[in-house]
C-alpha cells in the first residue's frame, strides 16, 4: 500500500520554545492522514507538542554534484567564526 | 464502588486491546501497524485501571482478573471479541466501538463515583483520537475504490448485529447521538446504513461467542502455565 501513497516529511517540536526538527517520513494519502501517521509513528513516547508534515515532493534539495562549489569554500575560512575576541565576563547573554 | 461497571469497561478495553495487538507485524503498512498497536496500548492502559478498580474490593489485582478468569466470568460486549477479519472489518469494529466509548466516557467523566470519573476523564482524550482515526478510515475506504467500498460495507454489516448490546442499561440514552455520528460518517463515505438486524447480546452476563475462548487461550497461556512468573 505504501507504494501508491505519497511520502511526507515529518517535523516535530519537542517542546514549546524549540523549533520543529526533521525526524523522518511517513506515507499518507493526504495531509490529515499524514498528521495522524506522524503522530502515531513519531510522538507516541511523548516526543512532541506540535507536528508539521510537508509533501516530500515539495522539497528542493541541493545537488550533491554541486557540493564542492556550495560547501567546500567554507572549510578553510576560520575567520568566519566569531572566535577571535574575548567575551567580557560580565556579558551574560551571548 | 461500581464493580460491575468497572469490570465491563475493563473487559471491553482488555479484549479489544488484545484483538488490535494481533495486527502487530501484519497491518497493511508500517504507519497503520503502529497506529493500531497504539490504540491497543491505550486500551490496555484503560483495562489496567478499570480491572484494578474492579478487583480491589476482593484483594485481586488487574492481572488476576485478566489472567485467572474463565470466559463466562468476562463481561465485555460481544463486539470487541469479534475476529479482526480484514482491515476494513477491524476499522468498522473500531469505529462503532470508539464512537460509543467516546460518548460513554464523556458521560462517565461526571459520574458520582470519583474513581470511575477520573479514569473516564483521562481516557476520553485518547478515545476521541481512536474514533476520529477509525472514522477517517471508514470514509477513505468507503469513498475509495470499488473493492475498498465493498469491503467496508461488509465489515459494517458484520459488526452491526453486535451494536445493540452497547446500549443496554445505563447507555440507552446515548443511542441517538451515536446513531447521528455513525450516519454522518457513513453518508460522507457514501456507504448505506446497514439494515436493522436482530441484535445479539449476552456478553455483559458472560455468554460469549466461541471467539473469546480462543483469545483467552492465547492471552492466558503463559500466566497459567507459569503462575506468578516474572522477568
Amino acid at each position: 500500500m505504501t507504494a501508491i501513497l505519497p511520502l511526507w516529511e515529518v517535523f516535530v517540536r519537542a517542546k514549546n520554545g524549540l523549533s520543529h526538527r526533521h525526524v523522518g517520513s511517513v506515507h499518507a494519502a493526504d495531509a490529515r492522514m499524514a498528521i495522524q501517521a506522524a503522530r502515531d509513528v513519531y510522538t507516541r513516547r511523548m516526543e512532541g507538542v506540535s507536528l508539521w508534515v510537508v509533501p516530500s515532493a515539495a522539497i528542493t534539495a541541493s545537488d550533491p554534484g554541486e557540493a564542492d562549489s556550495l560547501f567546500a569554500p567554507a572549510a578553510d575560512k576560520v575567520y568566519r567564526h566569531p572566535t577571535f575576541y574575548v567575551v567580557p565576563d560580565n556579558v551574560k547573554h551571548i | 464502588m461500581r464493580h460491575q461497571l468497572a469490570r465491563e469497561l475493563g473487559d471491553d478495553a482488555l479484549i479489544l486491546g488484545h484483538r488490535l495487538s494481533e495486527w502487530c507485524g501484519h497491518a497493511p503498512s508500517l504507519e497503520i501497524d503502529l497506529a493500531l498497536a497504539n490504540i491497543g496500548l491505550d486500551l490496555l492502559g484503560q483495562a489496567q485501571f478499570f480491572l484494578g478498580l474492579a478487583g480491589a474490593a476482593q484483594g485481586r489485582d488487574a492481572d488476576a482478573l485478566a489472567y485467572r478468569r474463565t470466559e463466562d466470568e468476562f463481561c465485555n460486549c460481544l463486539l470487541v471479541e469479534q475476529p479482526n477479519g480484514d482491515f476494513a472489518r477491524t476499522i468498522a469494529r473500531q469505529f462503532l466501538f470508539s464512537a460509543w466509548q467516546e460518548l460513554r466516557f464523556a458521560e462517565l467523566a461526571g459520574d458520582a463515583d470519583a474513581q470511575i470519573a477520573a479514569i473516564a476523564a483521562k481516557a476520553v482524550k485518547e478515545i476521541s483520537y481512536h474514533a476520529s482515526f477509525a472514522g477517517d478510515w471508514v470514509i477513505r475506504l468507503g469513498d475509495g475504490t470499488e473493492e475498498s467500498h465493498r469491503r467496508m460495507a461488509e465489515g459494517l454489516d458484520w459488526c452491526w448485529r453486535f451494536t445493540d448490546e452497547l446500549f443496554a442499561g445505563e447507555s440507552a440514552a446515548l443511542r441517538p447521538a451515536w446513531a447521528a455520528r455513525v450516519e454522518a460518517t457513513l453518508a460522507q463515505a457514501g456507504l448505506p446504513t446497514p439494515k436493522p438486524v436482530r441484535g445479539i447480546t449476552g456478553g455483559r452476563v458472560g455468554r460469549h461467542s466461541e471467539h473469546l475462548g480462543h483469545i483467552l487461550a492465547e492471552m492466558q497461556y503463559l500466566p497459567r502455565a507459569h503462575p506468578d512468573a516474572v522477568w
